[in-house]
């Protein structure tokens, strides 16, 4: 890998996110003015939301369990383990679930625009798109912002209410509590606040997802392995980034809600 | 700005160039690519770009086409100047430039029907008239049998075709082919000559044409296509193209400008060595 001055390495930062801004910027203003490409929309959702049930699924499930077992061992301790229904659908509501389902959607498919938008751009069908009178950003980028913002919130209601029947599965058969015991204290446990912040965060992840995977993908540059590149990049940044905007929407949900 | 439906080449004045480039200089990563590059190509000419591989003739391309811009200088398409337009508004004016790229650039998830009717599916062209043209598109670069076929199932030649087909199908007003015969054998290389000259003289479209091979932009400079007889003819007497011109490139800047005739005739000693 080449060194590059502290000035040239500090500007090429820039302008990234300069460009990142503007991807993103555009992409929603795209959203408001016709044409609407609304074929590429269902498209993009059936591969974002419908593609991406099973992994969220057997995510969500399979974390609620775990989080069961252990809760309900440390719980047992402070004669508390009837408690365990409220920290496992408190813990899967604001946090983990909406968390959990970003990453795991953001691995499957921040990944695939990368690679498909990637593939497009180092075999010119970006420049065919433009030189053929279409906007890549209307046509491309646009629906799948749309799509996986929509569908990743509905993702994450689906993590949160398997990862509480597995955490009521594991608390019923291997911790000995009642069904309606937990799911009474599932219920309880949680407030309009816990529900708006834990709804709140997959619209950002799912606009991070978006817009970091295609700005990867149309930033592709040298050929085949510059596509590769470009899939790990859009992977991690966007990881990254939703755990940081993770944090930052928590301590605003706090700042409003109060808990 | 062009409206809806309007030629933006009925506007321009008669006599005028359909493209213009002054001085116009680009660079990437502060290497100059091109420099204070300036030519006119006149309605119904063939422009024919040479130069060795690496001298931005590509660049060129794509700056008529507005899929770049340059650092400095004005190019002007139909009269219109494309360095002062926005993105948007060269989505309008690109409906009336055709495209062939190097590598075809045809999308891989389209069949061959779509790829060839994409900007009539853009302009909702009804289904049933879209795929007339299509087919009428297809005859002309004798691919019709190919049309549901994907461009992964396709070879090289045949992709070439189908992105002519998808170039003309809206009787562009002009057509820019980047390399059409590049990594092509002789005889396919051919056959993708003749359907450029075929172009040129049943349509009269203006055109740049880029290619590294030296027999290819002769044989549109001494060929003509023949309606009657179906295929491309040299033109009797040894004549020559009127509407054929050359540009040659060398390390950014241009250095020849003219007929075939100036091309043969010139003693300029690189141009020489390059034609050998």
């Amino acid at each position: 890998m080449p060194f590059t001055s502290i000035e040239s390495f500090a500007k090429e930062r820039v302008v990234a996110v300069q460009e990142y801004s503007l991807l993103a910027g555009r992409a929603v203003a795209n959203l408001f003015s016709p044409p609407i490409y609304w074929a590429d929309i269902w498209e993009q959702m059936d591969s974002i939301g419908v593609g991406s049930l099973p992994i969220v699924i057997l995510t969500g499930f399979f974390t609620g369990c775990v989080l069961a077992l252990q809760s309900a061992t440390a719980l047992k301790e402070f004669g508390a383990v009837s408690k365990t229904g409220s920290l496992v659908s408190l813990s899967m509501v604001k946090e983990l679930g909406p968390v959990l389902t970003g990453l795991m959607v953001s691995g499957r498919n921040a990944s695939g625009m990368a690679s498909e938008l990637g593939s497009m751009k180092v075999t010119e069908q970006i420049d065919a798109m433009r030189a053929l009178g279409t906007d890549p950003l209307r046509k491309l980028v646009a629906p799948r912002l749309i799509a996986t913002v929509f569908m990743l919130f509905f993702l994450t209601i689906i993590s949160d209410a398997v990862g509480i029947a597995g955490g009521a599965l594991v608390s019923v058969t291997l911790v000995g509590l009642q069904w309606s015991s937990y799911l009474v204290d599932s219920y309880i446990g949680l407030v309009y606040g816990d529900v708006v912040a834990g709804m709140t965060k997959p619209l950002f992840s799912g606009f991070i997802i978006a817009t970091v995977g295609c700005y990867f993908g149309l930033k592709t540059t040298g050929g085949t392995q510059g596509v590769g590149r470009a899939t790990t990049q859009a992977v991690v940044v966007s990881s990254v980034f939703i755990i940081v905007v993770d944090f930052l929407v928590t301590r605003l949900m706090i700042g409003i809600f109060g808990s | 700005m062009i409206g809806k439906g309007a030629r933006p080449i009925e506007q321009l004045e008669p006599g005028a160039p359909v493209v213009v480039f002054e001085n116009v200089s680009i660079g990437f990563d502060g290497k100059p690519v091109l420099k204070n590059i300036s030519f006119e190509v006149d309605r119904g000419q063939t422009m024919i770009i040479l130069g060795p591989a690496g001298c931005g003739k590509s660049v060129l391309m794509k700056l008529a086409n507005g899929l770049l811009s340059p650092d400095s200088g004005v190019i002007t398409v139909f009269g219109q100047e494309i360095t002062a337009m926005s993105e948007r508004e060269m989505f309008k004016l690109r409906e009336h430039i055709g495209m062939v790229f190097q590598e075809s650039a045809l999308f891989d998830s389209l069949s061959v029907e779509d790829n060839v009717a994409y900007r009539l599916h853009e302009e909702h062209m009804p289904e049933d008239e879209a795929h007339a043209k299509v087919v009428e598109a297809l005859k002309f670069v004798e691919l019709e049998a190919a049309i549901d076929k994907f461009p992964s199932e396709l070879s090289g030649g045949m992709r070439r075709r189908v992105s002519i087909a998808r170039a003309i199908i809206t009787a562009p007003d002009l057509i820019l082919y980047d390399s059409p015969t590049g990594g092509l054998d002789p005889i396919t290389s051919t056959t993708i000559i003749e359907l450029v000259i075929k172009q040129r003289d049943v349509t009269h479209t203006t055109s740049l044409l880029i290619t590294h091979r030296i027999q290819d932009a002769f044989t549109l400079a001494t060929h003509r296509f023949n309606k009657e007889a179906g295929h491309m003819e040299p033109i009797p007497d040894g004549g020559i193209d009127d509407s054929t011109r050359f540009l040659i490139l060398n390390e950014g800047s241009i250095v020849f400008h003219g007929s075939t005739m100036d091309l043969v005739h010139s003693e300029d000693p690189w141009i020489k060595e390059y034609l050998s």
